[in-house]
C-alpha cells in the first residue's frame, strides 16, 4: 500500500471514529471525559512543583459531591437551598467531634456524618417545605445560619476558630487515607459513586416525581403524588450526600471551622452549579471545577481578584444562559459543520414561530371570547352573534394554520 | 410604724435594692432604645428591598452595599466639605447615581430572569463592590464624626443617659416612615406602587410605564439605604463588608413582614430589632434563671444571635409567606 | 336504590363576603354524564376546585364511592379515583407527551420510591400510556414535548392524562374553551365514546356539547342550584330560561 492510499485510510478512519463519536450524546462523553482527567492528575502531579495540583484537584472534587447534592434539589427540583453548607459543615464536624474524643474510625465517622446531616436534612425540610421561592431561600438560609452559630458557640470544640484533627481517620487501624494520594483516589471513588447514584435516581420513578413537581406540582397532585413527600426525601438524600462531602474535607484538611457553614459557602455553592449548569449533573462538576480553578488562577495574579471574579460572575450570568454546559451546547450547534441540518434547524425554527403565532392567535380569541361571553348569553342578541362569529373565524384561521405547519 | 434603730438597716437595704431595680430598668429602657434604634435602620434598609421585590419581583442582594457605599460616600464628601449635613445630601445622590448606574447596566438585564440567576449575579456585585472600595479606600476602618451639638447625651430620666445622635437616628428614621407612608398612602405614584407590588404586568396592562415606576421604586430605595448607611456611620466603623451582616437581617425583616408591604416592614423591622437587641442583652440573665451561670454563659450568646432566626421559621411555620404579604395569602 | 358516585351535601364556600357556594346538595350516578351550567361567575369553577380539593370549603360534606373526603388532600382524592382537568391546561411542557400519561399510570401502578432502573423504559407504563393517548387521538403527537402541542392537543393530553388514572369519576372544567369549531367537534366525539365508561361531571358554556352529551343538567346560578334534571327538562323551565338560557336557544 502506498504511502498516500495510508495516510488516506488513516484519514478516513478518524473521521469515522470522529463521527462516531459525535453519535454519542454528550451528556455520556462529557463526565466520561471529566473522570478520565481526573483519574489521571495524580500521574501528573508527579513530583515537585505540580504537588499542590493534587491536593488543589482533591478540593475540587469535595466540593463537586457537594454540588452534585445540591444539583438534584435545585436543578432537578427547583429546590433552591440557600443553606447547603450546614451539612457540608455538620459532616465535617461528625469528624472532628469524634477525632477529639480519639475516635478516628472510618466506619463509625463516615455513617455519623452522613446521618446526622441527613437528619438535620430531614427536621429542616419538615419546615422548609412548606414554602416555596424567596421563602424558601430564605429559610433555609435561616437553618444555614443557626448551625453556624451553634458550631460558633461550641468552645471545647474550638469555638469560633474551629478545630484541628491530629490524623486523618483509619480503616479498623490501617491508615489507608494517610498518603495524599490514597485520598485524592478515595475522593475520586466517592465522586463517582455519588455521580452514578444521582444519575440513577434522576432517571429513576422517583426522579420522574421530582421533575414532575418542579414543572407543575399542582398537575403532579392531581394525578396523585404527594408531592411534599418526594421532596422532603430528596431533600434528605441531598443533605446526606452533602454530609459525605463534609466528612472528606474535614479528613482533607485535617481542620473543622464554622466558616465551612457559613452563608457565603453556600452561596459559593449554588454559584458552582449554576455556574457549570443547572440540571445535568456533570455540569455541577465542571461548575465547581471552573469556580475553583479560576478561584485558584486569579488570586495568584493579584491581591484583589476579587474586583475581577466578580464582574466574571454577573457577565456568565447574565450572558451565559445555561452555565457552561448550556452555552457549550449553544457553541456547539453554531460550529457543527451540518448545514442542512442547520437549515432545517432554521425552518423548524420557522414553523415553530407560526405555530407560536396561531397559539397566540387562539389565546386571543379564547380571550376575548370569555370577555364576551356574558354578552353573548344574556343579552344583545347581535353582537353576540357578531362575537361568536368572529371567535369561530380566529379559531378556524389558527387550527388551519397549525394543520398546515404542523403537517410539514 | 416602727421608729428608732431597727428601722434603719431595713431603709437602708431597701434603698439600695431600689436603686439596684432602678438599675436594670434604666438599662432595660437603654437596651429597648437601642433594639428600637436597629429597628428603625432595618426597616430603612428593608423598605427599598421590599418594595423592590415587590414590585419588580426582583431579588437585590446588592442593596446591602448601597448602604455601605451610603458610609463611605459620606466619609468622602465629609473629608471634602467639612460639614456633616452637606455631606449627607451628597452622599445621597451620589449614592443615587451609582443605583441608577447599576440597574441601567446590569438589573435591567436581570428583572426577566429566575430567582436564581438575580441571586448570583447581585451576589457578584457584592463580591465586586467589597473588593473594590478595598481599592479606593483600604481595608483599614473609616470613622465619620457626628455633627458637634448633636454628638453628646441626654438624660432622659434619672439614671438613664443617653447619646443624643441614636435619637436622632431613631426620630429621623420614623419622620422617613411617616414620609413613605404617606407618599404610598396618599399621593398617585404611591398608589401605582402599591398596585405594582400586588400586580405589576396588570398595572402594565393599564397603560402605566411599568419601567419608569420600577426607577422610581428603585431610586428611592436606594437613598433609603444611603441614609441608613451615613447616619449609622458615626456609631459603627466604616469597612468592607459592612452591609453584608445587616443585608441578611434585613431579608430576614422583609420574609417575615412579607414581601411588598411597607407596613409589614416596619411591623418586623421593630420587632427584630427588639427582640435581637434585648435577647443579646439578657440572653444569659434569662437562661439564668433554669440553669446554671456557666452553662448560660456559653448557651445564651449562641441562643440570641440564633433568635430571630427561630423567630422567623416560627412565623413561615404558621404563615408561609409572612405575616402582611402585598400579594394576599 | 344505587349509591351515587359522588354526593355533595350541603356545600358552602365564601370568600370573605361574597358567598360563592351557596347550600349546593349535588349527585352524580354511576356511569352518567352530569353537565353543570350557568353565567360567568355563578361559581362553577369553585365549585369543581371544592370537589377535587384545591380549596377547602366552609360547610357541607363531599362522599365519594361512599367515603368522606371533604377533609382530604388533593393527591389522596386523585389516588381514590378523582380525575379532573383544567380550565386552564395544565400539563408538564418539559416532558413529551408519553411522559405526561405516563406519570399518571406511574401514580397508580405501585410506589414511586424507586430510585434505581429508569422509569421512561417501563413497558407497562407506556404501554397503557398509549392506550390513554390513543383513546383521545393523540397516539401520533406522543413523543412530542407537551410544551410544543397546540392548544386543542393540549387539551386533549389532559384528558389522556385524567384518562390514564382510570379513574372513578372524572371532572372536566369546560373542555371546550378556546376551541375552535372542529376541534369541538373532535372533543365532543371522543367524550361521547367515553359516556357511560365512566361517570363525568362537566362544566361547560358550549351548550351545543352540553345538549348532545349529558344525561343530567344542573344549572347553578349566583353558587346555588336553580334547577337540576333531564336535558329536556331543563331547556324548557322558564326560571333557567329567565336566568341563563335566554336567547341561546332560538
Amino acid at each position: 500500500m502506498s504511502v498516500s492510499a495510508f495516510l488516506r485510510a488513516m484519514l478516513t478512519t478518524l473521521r469515522q471514529s470522529w463521527a462516531g463519536l459525535r453519535q454519542w450524546p454528550a451528556s455520556d462523553v462529557a463526565p466520561l471525559v471529566l473522570f478520565i482527567v481526573f483519574a489521571l492528575i495524580p500521574v501528573f502531579a508527579g513530583t515537585g512543583a505540580e504537588i499542590y495540583l493534587l491536593s488543589l484537584f482533591t478540593r475540587v472534587m469535595i466540593f463537586a459531591i457537594a454540588a452534585l447534592a445540591l444539583d438534584l434539589i435545585v436543578g432537578y427540583g427547583a429546590l433552591v437551598s440557600f443553606g447547603h453548607a450546614a451539612f457540608v459543615g455538620l459532616g465535617a464536624y461528625a469528624v472532628g467531634i469524634l477525632a477529639s474524643h480519639g475516635i478516628s474510625e472510618i466506619l463509625l465517622a463516615l455513617p455519623l456524618a452522613i446521618v446526622v446531616a441527613g437528619l438535620f436534612a430531614f427536621a429542616t425540610g419538615l419546615v422548609c417545605l412548606r414554602t416555596k421561592g424567596v421563602y424558601f431561600i430564605m429559610i433555609t438560609l435561616a437553618f444555614g445560619q443557626m448551625a453556624f452559630f451553634t458550631a460558633s458557640s461550641l468552645a471545647p470544640y474550638g469555638g469560633d476558630d474551629g478545630l484541628t484533627i491530629r490524623a486523618r481517620d483509619t480503616l479498623l487501624g490501617f491508615a489507608i487515607l494517610k498518603n495524599d494520594r490514597a485520598l485524592y483516589y478515595a475522593v475520586f471513588a466517592c465522586l463517582l459513586g455519588a455521580y452514578l447514584l444521582c444519575r440513577a435516581i434522576v432517571g429513576s420513578r422517583f426522579g420522574r416525581v421530582l421533575r414532575g413537581a418542579r414543572e407543575n406540582p399542582i398537575r403532579m397532585a392531581s394525578i396523585g403524588f404527594e408531592v411534599f413527600r418526594y421532596q422532603l426525601i430528596a431533600y434528605v438524600i441531598s443533605g446526606a450526600l452533602a454530609g459525605l462531602s463534609g466528612f472528606l474535607l474535614a479528613n482533607a484538611t485535617s481542620f473543622v471551622s464554622p466558616a465551612y457553614m457559613s452563608w457565603q459557602r453556600s452561596g459559593e455553592l449554588i454559584i458552582m452549579v449554576v455556574f457549570g449548569g443547572l440540571g445535568t449533573l456533570y455540569g455541577a462538576i465542571i461548575g465547581t471545577a471552573a469556580f475553583l480553578l479560576t478561584e485558584e488562577w486569579l488570586s495568584g495574579l493579584t491581591e484583589h481578584w476579587k474586583v475581577i471574579f466578580g464582574p466574571l460572575l454577573v457577565l456568565v450570568v447574565v450572558f451565559a444562559r445555561g452555565g457552561l454546559v448550556g452555552s457549550a451546547a449553544k457553541l456547539a450547534h453554531w460550529l457543527g459543520d451540518d448545514p442542512v441540518g442547520r437549515g432545517k434547524e432554521s425552518a423548524a425554527a420557522i414553523q415553530a414561530d407560526i405555530l407560536r403565532r396561531a397559539q397566540a392567535l387562539r389565546t386571543l380569541a379564547s380571550g376575548h371570547s370569555a370577555r364576551l361571553r356574558p354578552l353573548m348569553h344574556t343579552c344583545c342578541n347581535g353582537a353576540g352573534r357578531a362575537a361568536r362569529r368572529l371567535r369561530d373565524e380566529i379559531a378556524g384561521l389558527s387550527s388551519q394554520l397549525t394543520r398546515r405547519f404542523r403537517g410539514g | 410604724m416602727s421608729g428608732g434603730p431597727q428601722a434603719l438597716p431595713v431603709a437602708v437595704g431597701a434603698r439600695r435594692e431600689a436603686i439596684v431595680g432602678l438599675m436594670s430598668l434604666s438599662l432595660l429602657l437603654v437596651q429597648t432604645l437601642n433594639g428600637l434604634q436597629l429597628g428603625v435602620l432595618l426597616f430603612l434598609i428593608a423598605a427599598g428591598l421590599t418594595l423592590v421585590f415587590g414590585v419588580m419581583d426582583f431579588i437585590n442582594l446588592a442593596h446591602g452595599v448601597q448602604y455601605m457605599l451610603g458610609a463611605y460616600f459620606a466619609v468622602m464628601f465629609y473629608a471634602l466639605t467639612g460639614n456633616f449635613l452637606l455631606a449627607l445630601v451628597l452622599a445621597l445622590l451620589a449614592a443615587l447615581a451609582f443605583g441608577l448606574l447599576l440597574e441601567f447596566s446590569i438589573f435591567r438585564h436581570l428583572y426577566d430572569r429566575d430567582h436564581l440567576d438575580q441571586v448570583i449575579a447581585t451576589f457578584g456585585i457584592i463580591i465586586f463592590l467589597n473588593q473594590a472600595v478595598k481599592l479606593v479606600w483600604g481595608a483599614a476602618p473609616l470613622s465619620l464624626p457626628m455633627p458637634e451639638i448633636l454628638s453628646g447625651s441626654v438624660s432622659l430620666m434619672p439614671g438613664l443617659i443617653y447619646p443624643v445622635w441614636r435619637l436622632v437616628i431613631i426620630t429621623s428614621g420614623l419622620a422617613v416612615a411617616a414620609l413613605l407612608y404617606g407618599l404610598v398612602t396618599y399621593t398617585r405614584v404611591g398608589m401605582l406602587v402599591r398596585a405594582g407590588a400586588t400586580n405589576a404586568p396588570m398595572v402594565s396592562a393599564l397603560g402605566v410605564d411599568i419601567r419608569r415606576l420600577f426607577m422610581i421604586v428603585f431610586g428611592f430605595g436606594t437613598m433609603l439605604a444611603a441614609f441608613a448607611g451615613v447616619m449609622i456611620a458615626p456609631i459603627l466603623s466604616v469597612e468592607p463588608g459592612m452591609g453584608d451582616t445587616i443585608l441578611i437581617l434585613a431579608f430576614v425583616v422583609i420574609v417575615i413582614g412579607g414581601v411588598g408591604s411597607i407596613r409589614g416592614a416596619f411591623l418586623a423591622a421593630l420587632i427584630i430589632g427588639l427582640v435581637d437587641t434585648l435577647g443579646r442583652s439578657f440572653s444569659v440573665d434569662i437562661l439564668r434563671l433554669f440553669m446554671a451561670p456557666s452553662p448560660a454563659r456559653t448557651v445564651g450568646p449562641a441562643l440570641a444571635s440564633m433568635l430571630i432566626y427561630l423567630l422567623m421559621a416560627l412565623v413561615l411555620y404558621f404563615r408561609p409567606t409572612g405575616l402582611f404579604p402585598a400579594k394576599g395569602r | 336504590m344505587v349509591e351515587p358516585v359522588l354526593h355533595l351535601e350541603n356545600l358552602r364556600k365564601n370568600f370573605g363576603g361574597l358567598v360563592v357556594t351557596d347550600d349546593v346538595t349535588f349527585d352524580v350516578a354511576p356511569l352518567e354524564l352530569h353537565a353543570v351550567i350557568g353565567p360567568n361567575g355563578a361559581g362553577k369553577t369553585t365549585l369543581i376546585n371544592q370537589i377535587s380539593g384545591q380549596i377547602p370549603c366552609d360547610a357541607g360534606q363531599i362522599l365519594f364511592a361512599g367515603q368522606d373526603v371533604t377533609l382530604l388532600p388533593v393527591h389522596s382524592r386523585a389516588a381514590l379515583g378523582l380525575a379532573r382537568t383544567f380550565q386552564i391546561t395544565s400539563v408538564l411542557p418539559g416532558f413529551s407527551a408519553l411522559e405526561n400519561v405516563a406519570l399518571a399510570v406511574q401514580a397508580r401502578s405501585g410506589t414511586s420510591l424507586h430510585f434505581f432502573g429508569r422509569a421512561d423504559t417501563e413497558a407497562a407504563l407506556n404501554d397503557a400510556a398509549m392506550a390513554a393517548l390513543a383513546d383521545v387521538d393523540l397516539a401520533d403527537r406522543a413523543h412530542v414535548a407537551a410544551g410544543h402541542l397546540s392548544h386543542g392537543e393540549k387539551r386533549a393530553l389532559e384528558l389522556a392524562i385524567a384518562l390514564a388514572m382510570q379513574p372513578k369519576l372524572l371532572l372536566l372544567d369546560e373542555p371546550m374553551a378556546g376551541a375552535g369549531r372542529e376541534e369541538a367537534e373532535r372533543l365532543v366525539a371522543v367524550l361521547r365514546r367515553l359516556k357511560g365508561r365512566l361517570p363525568m361531571v362537566l362544566v361547560e358554556h358550549d351548550m351545543t356539547a352540553v345538549f348532545a352529551l349529558a344525561d343530567r343538567i344542573s344549572v347553578l346560578i349566583y353558587g346555588r342550584i336553580l334547577a337540576s334534571g333531564a336535558p329536556d327538562v331543563v331547556r324548557k323551565d322558564p326560571r333557567v330560561i329567565a336566568a341563563y338560557l335566554g336567547d341561546e336557544m332560538e
